[in-house]
């Protein structure tokens, strides 16, 4: 074995000072998708913020029961994706709530069930654990346990997510495998304004209880064309990003930029072609759409965020391997966050990076 | 005038100098030391209560002086540090408030503990960190008081128990931190602080029940600064009167921009927790001059008159130099001359702080677990494939000799 070595130079050929000295910089590039046709044809320039709010704008046009509330959501919220929104509706549709995770959830639900679509706002998705309680054992079970008498489905819970390149320990951490592992909630995350917008809509109209994580890295930094009619991107349903026929990469949210650049970079360097899927809804997942990529290319890598174990990574693994062992040319990859806390300095090594996506495609290609 | 002081100092017209007349000053004979009057606190079933007459000695007077404008100059520095992009994330300043720390760091005795939230830079300092360490740990460089690994929120000293990044989640933390204290039979108290809009959350009520059932040695504290986040008290409590909110807890509403009234009470609560009475709820009202955090102006949900109004009449570092100043108690000059130092103490730590190297990556993996198994960690190529070398962030910092 060689000697030691900091093991930043191993991972990525580059030095410490490097890599901390790029803190200030995203760690990939946004790649704006462009909305089929069927979406509308008079598009607009937006952020994933700006979608955000106008698939809210357009939930509460279309529906006079649709209300609003969060920590300071009244005006706009912290990251203002409300803003404007009461007084266009009204201080009795889009209120602030007293900061108290548990009771906005419960009361979400509360006024679900009575028959209000609730769209309530967790600030960070690292304090939407306080409302776990009630979204795993209330939301999600409130059907069931009624025999389909009572049911939350109004209910919509949107909360920041993920990465943002300085965010540490309760400002950075993507939950969703907490939430895959409750049979009753729907877990949606968007890539970009355009599935923001449309994945959002679908949520908020969807008939069951969704938690709807929003990439807080990608509210700016993100911009397209985004359709400005009222659309909806169906829940469930992956979509193919990229094409391509030697192995298949899922991933989701801000990941999916990563994957979609190494990805290219696998092309140049390597010959390899790298079919990338956005999985977009987490639970429940759109198996059939990455077994039938995955029997394709015989590879499969799952990339996300999250630490690597007991992350959603690990359900598609274990889903592939029953589904397509036969097809398989190589065993499942996961390139995902160590298994640490959401590090503080070292967000840049904790990161399964553009470098660690591209050296799962060697691998996997050349195992 | 008390109802309005108490909502949080929403700065009525004129509030501040009807306080500051109720503040006399008179010179012992005997000694060096002055007696004070303090605005008078309001008690929650409790009989009696801390006294508005209180002794301050010319050795406090100046220590006090300048742990307030420590704490004020290190977080303008913050401020500052964070504007340059030097301090990334998040930044949550304590300026206005730090009669509340300082005034209850004064009353603590050996072996009390606090557990606090957002706002704990102040505390890092008073519990012992330096201005470096603080101020290193915000730009996450090995200076720092955790080395970088925890950054802002994230400080911790002997006998303090945190800042904590999750609005509400130490209040809990605080009850079991003093039942340890019970149980050792320590004449101690932990002090558990929580801001107006914390106060909010279900896990304090679920803390005070449990204190109050067991009898816990603890002081649940609200600084009241008059704004969870952005949102006014009055639009997100429907209570105001954070020291009554216990219930069953007695309770005491405190002048917190004085700190001889919060000296003062923190004492008195001391002395009820030790003779086994404890819990108590104290509501210190206050006012934070900056937004919540960094990304906030906080200036759209109160005006700047209003913020201006505040400095001029009631901020604490002020009104307690003019008092000490006016009894006798210590010449202008020799604040001066701590203002001068303060002024190197932090310009030097600011040196430090954005000089500093950064804690190996090799510090990513150390400390997850008790033990933690060594990890393979593959390189470039596969030969170049290392264990992890270091199970602790102690064993990091000794092989780069920084400990």
């Amino acid at each position: 074995m060689a000697a030691f070595r900091p093991f930043s130079s191993l991972l990525v050929g580059g030095n410490t000072r490097q890599l901390l000295a790029k803190r200030g910089a995203a760690h990939f590039n946004f790649q704006p998708s462009d909305a089929p046709k069927e979406y509308g044809d008079v598009r607009q320039k937006m952020n994933l913020c700006q979608a955000v709010n106008n698939a809210m704008d357009i939930a509460m046009d279309t529906d006079p029961s649709a209300v609003l509330f969060g920590e300071d959501v009244a005006f706009g919220g912290v990251f203002r994706c409300s803003i404007g929104l009461k007084d266009k509706y009204g201080a009795d549709r889009v209120f602030n709530t007293p900061l108290c995770e548990q009771g906005i959830a419960g009361f979400g639900i509360g006024l679900a069930v009575a028959g209000s679509t609730a769209i309530a706002e967790i600030q960070f998705g690292d304090y939407i654990f306080p409302a776990y309680d009630q979204l795993v054992n209330e939301a999600a079970k409130y059907r069931y346990r009624s025999g389909g008498l009572f049911e939350c489905g109004k209910l919509t819970v949107r909360a920041t997510w993920g990465a943002v390149g300085h965010g540490a320990l309760y400002h950075s951490q993507c939950p969703e495998a907490n939430f895959t592992h409750t049979p009753g909630v729907k877990v949606v995350i968007p890539r970009g304004p355009t599935q923001a917008k449309g994945l959002l809509l679908s949520c908020i109209r969807d008939d069951n209880p969704t938690i709807f994580f929003e990439p807080k890295i990608l509210y700016r930094l993100a911009a397209e064309e985004v359709p400005v009619g009222d659309f909806m991107i169906p829940l469930s349903k992956a979509e193919t990003v990229r094409k391509g026929k030697d192995v298949t990469i899922v991933s989701w949210g801000t990941q999916v930029h990563v994957c979609l650049e190494a990805a290219q970079l696998a092309q140049e360097k390597l010959g390899v072609s790298a079919e990338v899927i956005d999985l977009q809804t987490i639970q429940p997942w759109d198996e059939d759409h990455v077994v039938e990529s995955v029997k394709r290319t015989g590879r499969l890598i799952v990339s996300h965020e999250a630490p690597k174990t007991s992350g959603f990574g690990a359900e598609i693994a274990a889903t592939i391997q029953d589904r397509c062992f036969l097809h398989l040319e190589s065993p499942v990859n996961r390139s995902c966050g160590w298994d640490t806390p959401f590090p503080h300095v070292y967000e840049p090594f904790y990161l399964p990076t553009v470098w660690r996506v591209f050296d799962s495609i060697k691998k996997t290609v050349k195992y | 005038m008390l109802s309005v002081l108490s909502k949080g100092f929403k700065p009525a017209a004129n509030s501040t100098v009807a306080a500051a007349t109720t503040v006399t000053s008179t010179r012992l004979a005997s000694t060096n030391d002055v007696n004070f009057t303090v605005q008078s606190y309001k008690l929650h079933k409790l009989d009696n209560g801390p006294k508005t007459s209180v002794t301050l000695n010319r050795t406090d007077a100046l220590d006090f002086y300048r742990k307030m404008q420590v704490i004020r100059r290190m977080e303008s520095a913050a401020g500052n540090l964070y504007k340059e992009k030097k301090i990334r994330g998040f930044c949550h300043l304590y300026s206005g408030q730090e009669a509340c720390a300082v005034g209850m760091k004064a009353a603590m005795t050996e072996g009390d503990a606090v557990i606090t939230a957002y706002r704990c830079h102040g505390w890092t300092y008073l519990l012992g960190s330096t201005t470096t360490q603080i101020l290193a740990e915000l730009t996450g460089r090995i200076a720092g008081n955790v080395y970088g690994k925890g950054g802002s929120m994230h400080m911790y000293e002997k006998n303090f128990y945190g800042g904590n990044g999750i609005v509400g989640a130490q209040q809990p933390l605080g009850a079991g931190v003093a039942f340890a204290m019970k149980y050792r039979n320590q004449k101690n108290v932990c002090l558990t602080l929580y801001g107006d809009g914390a106060a909010n959350q279900g896990q304090l009520f679920e803390a005070t029940n449990m204190a109050k059932l067991w009898g816990l040695p603890v002081i649940f504290i609200c600084e009241n600064n008059g704004f969870g986040m952005g949102t006014p008290i009055e639009r997100a409590s429907a209570s105001t009167d954070y020291y009554t909110r216990g219930d069953y807890v007695p309770g005491i509403w405190v002048d917190g921009m004085d700190i001889l009234a919060v000296r003062e009470a923190l004492r008195w609560s001391k002395e009820y927790c030790d003779a086994g009475k404890g819990p108590l709820m104290l509501e210190m009202a206050t006012y934070r001059y900056h937004g919540h955090s960094m990304s906030d102006p906080g200036t759209s949900y109160r005006t700047r008159d209003e913020i201006q109004n505040v400095r001029k009449t009631r901020d604490p570092i002020t009104g307690f130099k003019d008092r000490v100043v006016t009894s006798g108690l210590v010449t202008e000059d020799e604040l001066k001359e701590i203002d001068k130092d303060v002024r190197k103490e932090v310009e030097e730590a600011v040196k430090i702080a954005t000089t500093d190297g950064v804690l190996p990556p090799e510090a990513l993996y150390a400390d997850i677990y008790a033990n933690t198994a060594t990890q393979e960690i593959r390189g470039a190529t596969i030969d170049e494939t290392v264990k992890q070398p270091f199970k602790t962030t102690t064993e990091v910092l000794k092989s780069i000799g920084r400990l």
